[in-house]
């Protein structure tokens, strides 16, 4: 329940203190850490309602690196290469594209971990019964990793297809109002996220799959935790 | 003449048949180590009561659960093995078996050789077509078998190939399972039906608390 308490604390805190000074100061190291810190919670978050937790710290490390990996290519290209901002790292830019990235990137690589797991837990005796038949682990898990990779991908793919007349007309009503190129920039935004979550989701699942089995081509869902209810 | 016959023993040891497969000292959680030799059409039966660790010796052999130890197919090292192609020689069929499509047909790679392979287990060709949903108890079971007979391993190792079969499909199995023998295949099977032992292994193993011992403790007099 503690997220109904935390939601509105952490968007006060984070609008009205840390932005502020963080803009101000425009220092790389700053933004550095900032992101850091942002991915760090976001990783936290993508494996924190897992239906069933694995042993140890390996979800977390998986999700957290996937998602570090995805969200900074993406937000480094979109500005170098699309925003061109100067300094490229100018925290006006680069924390409020990070957190889009990565809030929608979490969601993905949240969703797919956990149908992985599911999916490999009930598959039991099917992906077993190709390594016995002497397939590869590659091949034993092929479904299981497709599986896990689709629903993962539904929010993105949902939003971008309903977002010329769901999504788009709510958000961009106050840029429009400012008189800023509102649509240009919610659809490179739109086109951020779904690469994003693609390139994370993907990392994430496919680590996952490695990590539930071995080099000796073996299943090991002995990795798991026990499940909880 | 003792040299003569030296020279006769080293021959005859060279010429002697080496087992097809080999297993030394494997054991894992649940399993005290094991040895076992396995030649050339030959069968064994291993019986012993349910939680024993017969499961967990055959899984150990086809090396799906981390073990220690050493196997070895015709000489050959399993760690010299990729795992892949260690298990389409030695092949575990488990008692339940496991299907990743919704159609049998689509878990044979070749349809041709599976459909004459499939009337031999008494069921029809056109089972290839049944979604596996329908499938019952026994008829999973022989296209298991099947499936797994049609990649041709050397050794097969299965836990409890006939359970919850009726007469003539057991009796299908079997008779399947001989003509393998026959072709220079070795089974290790796990079985609790004494009878389907003696009619088909040509020694029988016991397993009892993770040990496994050349016969059954209860039968007393008849161990060695």
């Amino acid at each position: 329940m503690n997220f109904i308490v935390l939601t509105p604390i952490d968007v006060a805190v984070a609008g009205v203190l840390v932005l502020k000074a963080l803009f101000a100061a425009a220092s790389p190291w700053l933004t550095a850490g900032v992101c850091a810190l942002m991915i760090l919670f976001a990783g936290r978050e993508a494996t924190a309602r897992q239906m069933r937790k694995s042993a140890g710290w390996w979800t977390w490390s998986l999700g957290t690196s996937s998602m570090m990996v995805a969200s900074t290519i993406v937000t480094v290209f979109a500005l170098t290469v699309q925003i061109a901002a100067d300094p490229w790292y100018d925290p006006r830019y680069a924390i409020p594209l990070l957190g889009m990235i990565l809030g929608n990137t979490m969601n993905g690589v949240s969703l797919g971990l956990d149908r992985l797991i599911a999916g490999a837990t009930r598959e039991r005796s099917a992906i077993e019964a190709r390594l016995a038949l002497g397939e590869d682990r590659g091949t034993a898990m092929r479904g299981v990793v497709r599986e896990a990779v689709c629903s993962g991908l539904i929010p993105t793919i949902n939003g971008m297809a309903a977002a010329g007349l769901v999504s788009l007309p709510g958000m961009m009503t106050g840029q429009i109002l400012a008189g800023v190129e509102a649509v240009k920039h919610q659809i490179l935004i739109m086109f951020l996220i779904a690469g994003g979550t693609g390139l994370g989701l993907v990392v994430a699942v496919i680590a996952g799959a490695r990590r539930l089995t071995n080099d000796l081509e073996r299943l090991r869902l002995d990795r798991l935790a026990p499940a909880t209810e | 003449m003792p040299r003569g016959y030296l020279e006769v023993a080293r021959i005859a040891r060279r010429h002697a048949p080496r087992p097809l497969l080999s297993v030394r000292r494997l054991t894992r959680p649940g399993l005290d180590p094991a040895d076992l030799d396995l030649a050339t059409g030959e069968c064994i039966a291993l019986r012993g009561p349910s939680g024993a660790g017969k499961s967990l010796l055959l899984r150990a052999i086809a090396d799906l659960d981390p073990n220690q130890g050493s196997g070895a197919l015709n000489g050959e090292d399993r760690s010299a093995l990729l795992a892949p192609a260690w298990r389409r020689q030695v092949m575990y069929v488990p008692t339940e078996s496991g299907w990743w499509s919704e159609r049998v047909g689509a878990h044979f790679d070749d349809p041709g050789a599976a459909s004459e392979l499939i009337p031999r287990f008494a069921l029809p060709a056109k089972a290839l077509d049944w979604p596996v949903s329908r499938l019952s108890t026994g008829e999973r079971a022989r296209l298991a078998l099947a499936r797994a007979l049609l990649r041709d391993p050397r050794v097969l190792l299965l836990d409890e190939p006939t359970s919850g079969l009726d007469e003539d499909a057991t009796a299908a199995v079997e008779a399947e399972l001989s003509r393998c023998l026959a072709a220079g295949a070795a089974v290790l099977m796990i079985t609790h039906d004494a009878a389907q032992a003696k009619r088909l292994a040509h020694r029988r193993l016991w397993m009892q608390a993770g040990r496994l011992t050349e016969t059954d403790p209860k039968a007393g007099a008849a161990g060695p």
